[in-house]
């Protein structure tokens, strides 16, 4: 039964970690292209799983929702660059922060004005319901490992796109030199608003996917953007290799952390105590992590300068 | 200049003006509205520091701001039940004592947070400042013995000697002399051989090093300070509302306290009374119109950014001399 439950948790922490992944990719790739902070990344996140609930139960199908949570998501990115982010790109990250954050109070009560404060609540497709066996005994939800899938897919697709396609090119070209690129005569301003609205579809694919095991609500986006900032900070700021690698260690730490701590500090004391303790180091894991990950590498685990 | 300074004294005399003719006319309420704008100013203030004349865009002073709510609630319940803390160190309901817990505790915080945030700089150091914040906040949700996510509440104020701070002037007095006190440190910090180090630690690092003075410790320093007065609000604050929880470490809150700054003007002594009193009166004013204020809050903020760099004082006071 532990193994099982062991191998469970781990399954639960790579579920995690790939959700993670969708978000950092995206927030990553916009920091190394355009150089901004976009703390309104968790709303786009929002806005793919309200669209994905809305259009599903209008529907009745979850994939036509998932298409839905794409364009959706993939057009608020757009209709914010061009309207909002672009004036931002000249700005000192205080001014990015700040107008982001006024963005995302902007998200919240607008999507509270449109949905009400009730949670929306989506239901697991049918052709992913059920559960497979694991070694061990154990069973586990086909669900999550599907998003372990997904997750997988859009990870070689990020890596073929930006290896190997025009756009991709551009996208590499634009981290090492906005000017040059410019000059030689590439639109910047479309690049822009294709990269952004491309980081604000993983973000809303992730919104979507999620929506489906936890409730759809107000605000579901802002813990998530925080654990991705951690990510993207752990890998390093613009890298999609140290994105992946930094959302797959956060994921594992911060579940393993919080099913291994408890049972760990037991040993050592009263049962009560340890969960009390456990649980209370286990919530913090994380930042402790990555606390020491930049005392150690202020550039994080792939960054190549600080 | 003298522009400058007669909207300052304006702003400072309206603060105070508010609570008396408010009592004159028996609406206490708005006294209470008046500490918090005092509260939340001294807490901006605090951030000032760091932000303002450093350049340390601090994503993670609700921490502080907590720690101050904490040190507060945590003596007080200890004072009210009579048991002493660890190590047999007696609560107490004393304002001036729970400030020289508070205060140095937030400093320690600080130096440990700063010694490896400012490490790093850029967004690196934004979002080590958000970790270091909500290792703190998770720790408060998850720890029971002081209410955890439910919070703690205070059954009185806290005492001040010779004050009856129960009554809403009296606290409101000692809340404005002390973000008089906080503005006055800010300006001599700003004159100071230190100020202008911090200064040139802003606008340029390499040639500080090159005079002979190495940023680093000069940002710490002020880090530290920043931290401290930012913590003395928060331990007033939990006083206001005789409550304190973790949404006082919240990230909404250090976002908060950025958005005061900002609002006000960065790096200029008054403008973190100017952004909380905008701030407090849009809450309240907005608020009271519709339920979905944060709307209107947010299309503020972002033309504050994107239109009117300088803040409110940048407006009615003309361009700041900080560069």
């Amino acid at each position: 039964m532990q193994t099982a439950l062991f191998l469970e948790q781990l399954l639960n922490g790579l579920q995690l970690g790939v959700m993670l992944f969708l978000m950092a990719a995206g927030l990553t790739l916009i920091f190394g292209v355009m150089g901004l902070i976009n703390l309104a990344h968790g709303s786009l996140y929002m806005v793919g799983a309200f669209a994905c609930a809305a259009v599903a139960a209008w529907s009745g199908s979850f994939w036509l929702g998932l298409a839905a949570s794409l364009a959706a998501a993939a057009a608020a990115g757009a209709i914010l660059e061009v309207a909002v982010i672009r004036k931002l790109y000249a700005r000192d990250h205080l001014d990015q922060v700040l107008a982001t954050f006024a963005l995302i109070l902007v998200f919240s009560e607008g999507t509270r004005w449109l949905f009400g404060s009730f949670p929306l609540y989506l239901d697991i497709p049918p052709l992913l319901q059920g559960t497979v066996p694991l070694p061990g005994g154990g069973r586990y939800q086909l669900y999550r490992l599907a998003i372990i899938g997904v997750g997988i897919a859009v990870a070689v697709g990020l890596y073929l796109l930006i290896g190997r396609t025009r756009l991709g090119m551009r996208i590499r070209a634009g981290e090492s030199d906005r000017e040059m690129i410019a000059a030689l005569g590439v639109d910047v301003n479309t690049l822009y608003t294709v990269v952004f609205a491309l980081g604000a579809a993983l973000a809303g694919l992730a919104g979507a996917l999620v929506g489906a095991l936890q409730s759809v609500q107000v605000g579901m986006g802002e813990p998530v953007l925080i654990l991705a900032f951690v990510v993207i900070v752990i890998g390093g700021i613009g890298s999609i290799r140290g994105a992946l690698a930094g959302a797959l260690l956060v994921g594992v730490v911060d579940t393993m952390g919080r099913f291994l701590l408890p049972q760990a500090f037991g040993l050592v004391m009263a049962p009560s105590q340890a969960g009390l303790v456990g649980g209370a180091v286990a919530s913090m894991l994380i930042y402790i992590v990555m606390a020491v990950i930049l005392a150690l590498r202020p550039q994080g685990l792939f960054g190549a300068k600080a | 200049m003298r522009r400058n300074i007669t909207v300052n004294i304006a702003l400072a005399a309206l603060l105070l003006a508010v609570p008396l003719v408010a009592l004159w006319a028996s609406q206490p309420f708005y006294v209470t509205l008046a500490t918090r704008i005092a509260i939340l100013a001294l807490a901006a203030v605090g951030l000032n520091i760091a932000l303002g004349l450093g350049g340390l865009v601090s994503f993670g002073h609700a921490a502080f701001f907590g720690i101050g709510g904490y040190a507060a609630g945590i003596l007080a319940s200890h004072a009210m039940s009579g048991e002493p803390l660890a190590f047999g160190i007696a609560g107490t309901n004393q304002m001036p004592l729970i400030w020289l817990v508070a205060v140095p505790v937030a400093g320690l915080a600080a130096a440990a947070i700063g010694a490896i945030s400012l490490r790093t700089s850029g967004v690196y150091f934004i979002m080590i400042t958000l970790a270091f914040a909500q290792m703190l906040y998770y720790f408060a949700i998850s720890w029971p013995a002081y209410g955890g996510e439910d919070g703690l509440s205070m059954a009185l104020r806290n005492q001040f000697p010779g004050v009856n701070t129960l009554r809403p002037l009296p606290f409101f007095l000692i809340c404005y002399a002390l973000l008089l006190a906080g503005i006055g440190l800010f300006a001599m910090l700003r004159g100071s051989r230190f100020g202008a180090a911090l200064q040139a630690a802003r606008q340029n690092p390499m040639r500080l090093t090159a005079v002979g003075i190495a940023p680093y410790r000069i940002r710490l320093v002020s880090f530290i300070l920043s931290a401290m007065l930012t913590a003395l609000a928060g331990a007033l604050y939990a006083d206001l509302n005789r409550f304190v929880s973790p949404s006082m470490m919240s990230w909404h809150m250090s976002g908060e306290l950025i958005v005061l700054v900002i609002l006000g003007g960065v790096g200029r002594a008054f403008g973190p009374l100017a952004g909380a009193m905008l701030f407090v009166l849009m809450e309240h004013y907005l608020g009271g119109l519709t339920e979905r204020w944060q709307l209107f809050l947010g299309l503020v903020l972002l033309a504050v950014v994107i239109f009117a760099r300088g803040g409110v004082l940048g407006l009615l006071a003309g361009k700041a001399r900080h560069g």
